[in-house]
């Protein structure tokens, strides 16, 4: 603390330390907020790569027989669309949020490590252009889904090498990301912001750091067993040298799963920021969330074999990995009644931002109820691999993630820009987006009961109605998000022209520290740490 | 509010899936044919309406705050925000119905994973992209392949309506026959990547992982067709290798299985004659088709990068031998053949691409050239 001090004393010493000018300002920025912001736009802009891939596939799929592109180019886009989605959108909007709003929840000037910080962002946009130069490489990008299984991906051409530099990549990215969000919770909090009194969403932040530390480097460390097995003749993953395919699956999963979780914690942090100021009511519960936040971390580590349910493990095996996943549905639970609670007997408005977070509570809460079913082993014999659990985490990653990164968009932009975004417009994107978004997934639970596995690009005629129903509520969700990318510019060049005040939503400082600031907040947060620590969400 | 209503309507439309379930294919998960599938069934419903039944009062009583506690009602915000004794019921309750769940399945996976005092056993191998079949207790054995209407429609711009074709995708040019009310033990492996054997109707799948034995078991109750498709991502014709399983009561089975035993010394003894080139070019052209072309495309173009061309290949225009040996181990991610096809169909597609495709080398190789070449082969194996 004492070097920040000093730091800060020297600032005041010579001139108010602003922004490098011209497009330099971006590449060498250590600043949180330009960082933050570098980090947002880059994932909105992956959302909408990602989210083309998707359109091809949904175009593909739009009715049975092959119509647009070859199966070996579907299986690439399968596998582009989600590791472009999850390591390129809602990875780093999460990492764009936590570095905006950390050190303004926690009253600090900026975040503990912004060299380190700078670094992260430019791995990460390294990574996945090393990612995205795969598809233009002779044998094309890797085909094997994002699991990346072997022995099928050793079957990818010359881009196999690429995409894991690109995962190392995109791993160091990630902890050096989550290691400056740790950092920073844990030394940068204002005097009197005990950790029990910090804002639910630094609470989610700082669980997932952890998260991230524990699962990255093993992430990394599958794929270098891919990269020797295919280049330097070991045999992790080959029988025919001792060793075992499966082995890879459950390396992957200890990672595979709390990865998710990673994707899905700090989305309960933002639902249970934003629901408490339009419900004008502290949350309900706070210590159970995060104890119930800290529960489902810790069970993220013991339940990965809940994937491979059908790989072929002893009974034992199979029986400890239900139950274990069953368990998880406790502190979910009480997650989802904790955010009914925090509404009940609330004075409820319904602005865009409250709009999504409802919506994410209703709709992850049914990729809950199908993540639980399928936890029960024998009948996930049925389910699993086919178009099933395609809706399952679809359901806990589009309106659920993706929801309530859009609810902090609108909820923070103004607070960002010191613009007030298009009421109108975000109200027509929500209802353009939960219904489509419902049309587009629902139906894939009925295509997977009846029988249709994952990642096929063609299928038999009895799917087709719900296919073309899917398809066609891709294309108005996938049109719809245009809006959400129009009122960003029009927010950020002026909105609509209405000032927006310190507190932006009514009462919201009551709430936590970043409303006490001014709209746009100074370049550097709090160069005095503020005197009052709020308390209303707690 | 419009969004209360299209929840109830999606809870409604859940509902209307599970009451016409049995009529209703598309909806909801199949009965099946046997009584592990219908355990697995039971416990999908079971499960399913707890779901159901807790989402109702979760978001009836966040749709009744919604539409009551509102502001623009005038309605004045509690400031209440915690309560113990809430919180501890709504972990108890939970837990308790979560108990009740485990029950059941505990159960059901026993009784799916007991693969004892089976009355035969059926080995099934995944290859790129097809089914091999053995039966262990009659040494039949086998390649399923997805059928040539199918393979024909799935092309680009085939130009044929996937609707014309019966059982589009669901359909094999020989489809595995078991007989009813038998336990029949089935043990999976794979020569290359995974791939993973799914029939819904006998309610599960199972993974076959290369170098590594699964088991599984069924027992079908009444004689049928049922279809079923490859579920682990195993390369672009993944979407391409069905699985079709008919159930045939046993004297119907019987008959089957000594249809397949005469079939197979026939095939033996045309391994013996001298064929001449045109008739093994007309036997190879579908060979080629069902085991060559999902990699080397059917005008023999290859893909660049992954899949050598054949149409003007060293291999396939230079010494015959060589191309028999490279055929034979395979290499990469090219099968050996020399297990795969039989000494007649072996000799049909190295003349067929010899002297088709574009290629007009204008030799032949004899079955039984072949058939000394294949034997040599497992001792070879045997040394290891």
């Amino acid at each position: 603390m004492s070097a920040v001090v000093a730091e800060h004393d020297d600032h005041h010493d010579h001139h108010d330390h602003g922004p490098a000018k011209g497009l330099l300002r971006w590449i060498i920025t250590t600043n949180h907020k330009d960082i933050g912001t570098l980090y947002l736009l880059f994932a909105l802009a992956m959302f909408f790569v990602g989210g083309a891939m998707a359109m091809v596939i949904r175009a593909e799929l739009f009715e049975p027989g092959m119509q647009f592109v070859n199966p070996q180019f579907f299986n690439s886009m399968t596998t582009m669309h989600a590791l472009v989605m999850v390591f390129g959108a809602v990875m780093p909007a999460f990492v764009g949020l936590a570095n905006w709003m950390i050190p303004m929840m926690i009253g600090a000037p900026d975040m503990a490590l912004p060299r380190m910080n700078n670094m992260s962002f430019w791995l990460l946009v390294a990574g996945v252009l090393l990612l995205a130069s795969t598809l233009f490489m002779e044998g094309g990008a890797p085909a094997s889904g994002w699991t990346l299984y072997p022995p099928l991906v050793l079957q990818t051409g010359n881009a196999l090498p690429f995409a894991i530099f690109s995962v190392h990549l995109l791993g160091i990215s990630s902890i050096m990301g989550a290691i400056n969000i740790v950092a920073t919770i844990f030394n940068m909090r204002a005097p009197g912001m005990t950790l029990m009194k910090m804002p639910m969403f630094v609470w989610t932040w700082l669980i997932t750091g952890f998260l991230l530390i524990a699962i990255m480097p093993v992430f990394a460390g599958a794929v270098t067993m891919l990269l020797t097995d295919k280049f330097f003749d070991t045999s992790f993953f080959d029988a025919a040298g001792g060793g075992d395919p499966v082995l890879y699956q459950h390396i992957f999963w200890f990672f595979g799963h709390p990865e998710v979780y990673v994707m899905i914690l700090p989305t309960f942090g933002v639902a249970s920021t934003i629901i408490p100021v339009f419900a004008r009511k502290p949350l309900f519960g706070y210590s159970s969330m995060v104890y119930a936040t800290a529960s489902i971390a810790f069970l993220s580590f013991i339940v990965w074999a809940h994937h491979m349910f059908t790989v072929g493990m002893p009974i034992a095996g199979e029986l400890y990995f239900m139950y274990a996943t069953m368990l998880i549905a406790i502190p979910t639970g009480v997650k989802v009644f904790n955010w009914t609670a925090t509404m009940w007997k609330g004075s409820m408005t319904f602005e865009t931002p409250m709009l999504f977070s409802i919506a994410f509570v209703v709709l992850f809460t049914m990729g809950g109820f199908t993540g639980l079913m399928m936890s029960v082993a024998p009948v996930d014999f049925q389910y699993h691999d086919t178009y099933f659990i395609v809706a399952h985490f679809h359901y806990t990653l589009v309106p659920a993630s993706v929801f309530i990164l859009m609810a902090a968009g609108y909820f923070w932009l103004p607070k960002w820009t010191g613009h007030m975004y298009d009421e109108r417009i975000g109200r027509l994107h929500f209802w353009l987006s939960v219904v489509s978004v419902n049309i587009l997934f629902f139906p894939q639970h009925f295509l997977g009961l009846a029988g249709m596995p994952r990642r096929i690009p063609d299928y038999a005629v009895q799917f087709a109605d719900w296919n073309m129903i899917s398809s066609i509520g891709g294309f108005i969700f996938g049109a719809s998000q245009l809006l959400f990318l129009y009122v960003v510019i029009k927010t950020i060049n002026g909105g609509t022209g209405e000032k927006v005040t310190d507190e932006v939503w009514e009462d919201a400082a009551k709430h936590s520290l970043e409303w006490t600031l001014p709209s746009p907040p100074p370049y550097h947060s709090f160069t005095t740490p503020p005197t009052v620590i709020p308390t209303e969400h707690i | 509010m419009k969004k209360k209503k299209q929840l109830f309507a999606g809870l409604v439309l859940m509902a209307l899936g599970l009451g016409t379930a049995q009529a209703d294919y598309t909806l909801n998960l199949m009965k099946g044919v046997t009584k592990v599938s219908n355990d697995i069934y039971d416990l999908h419903m079971l499960i399913l309406w707890i779901c159901v039944f807790i989402g109702i009062g979760v978001f009836g009583t966040m749709f009744y705050s919604i539409y009551h506690h509102r502001k623009s009602k005038g309605h004045k915000a509690a400031q209440f925000h915690e309560n113990t004794t809430v919180e501890i019921i709504w972990t108890i309750i939970p837990t308790l119905i979560l108990i009740g769940m485990a029950i059941p399945a505990t159960k059901a996976m026993i009784e799916l994973d007991d693969v004892q005092e089976s009355d035969m056993s059926i080995k099934v191998t995944g290859h790129q992209w097809k089914w091999e079949y053995e039966y262990l207790d009659n040494g039949i054995r086998f390649f399923s392949s997805l059928d040539e209407a199918s393979n024909k429609a799935r092309q680009m711009d085939s130009g044929i309506d996937p609707r014309s074709v019966p059982h589009y995708l669901l359909n094999v040019d020989k489809p595995l026959v078991i007989p009813t009310k038998k336990k029949i033990r089935f043990v999976f492996t794979s020569a290359d990547v995974i791939h993973s054997w799914w029939v819904p109707d006998l309610g599960w799948k199972k993974d076959t992982n290369p170098g590594f034995i699964n088991e599984s078991w069924t027992s079908v109750d009444k004689p049928g067709t049922y279809r079923g498709q490859c579920t682990e991502l195993c390369g672009k014709d993944h979407g391409f290798m069905p699985i079709v399983v008919i159930a045939m009561d046993e004297p119907d089975y019987n008959v089957w299985v000594e249809q397949q035993k005469a079939a197979a010394l026939a095939e033996a003894s045309s391994a013996d004659k001298t064929w001449s080139t045109e008739e093994l070019v007309a036997k190879g052209q579908s060979l080629y088709e069902t085991n060559c072309a999902s990699c080397h495309m059917a005008d023999g173009a290859g893909l660049a990068g992954t899949f050598p061309a054949i149409t003007k290949s060293p291999v396939v225009t230079g010494d015959i031998n060589a191309q028999v040996n490279l055929m034979l181990n395979g290499k990469g991610m090219m099968p050996a053949f020399g297990k795969i096809l039989s000494a007649v169909d072996f000799a049909a597609v190295v003349t067929y691409t010899r002297n088709g495709l574009g290629n007009s080398v204008g030799d032949s190789i004899q079955p039984s050239a072949i058939q000394a070449l294949q034997s040599a082969t497992p001792a070879a194996d045997k040394n290891e």
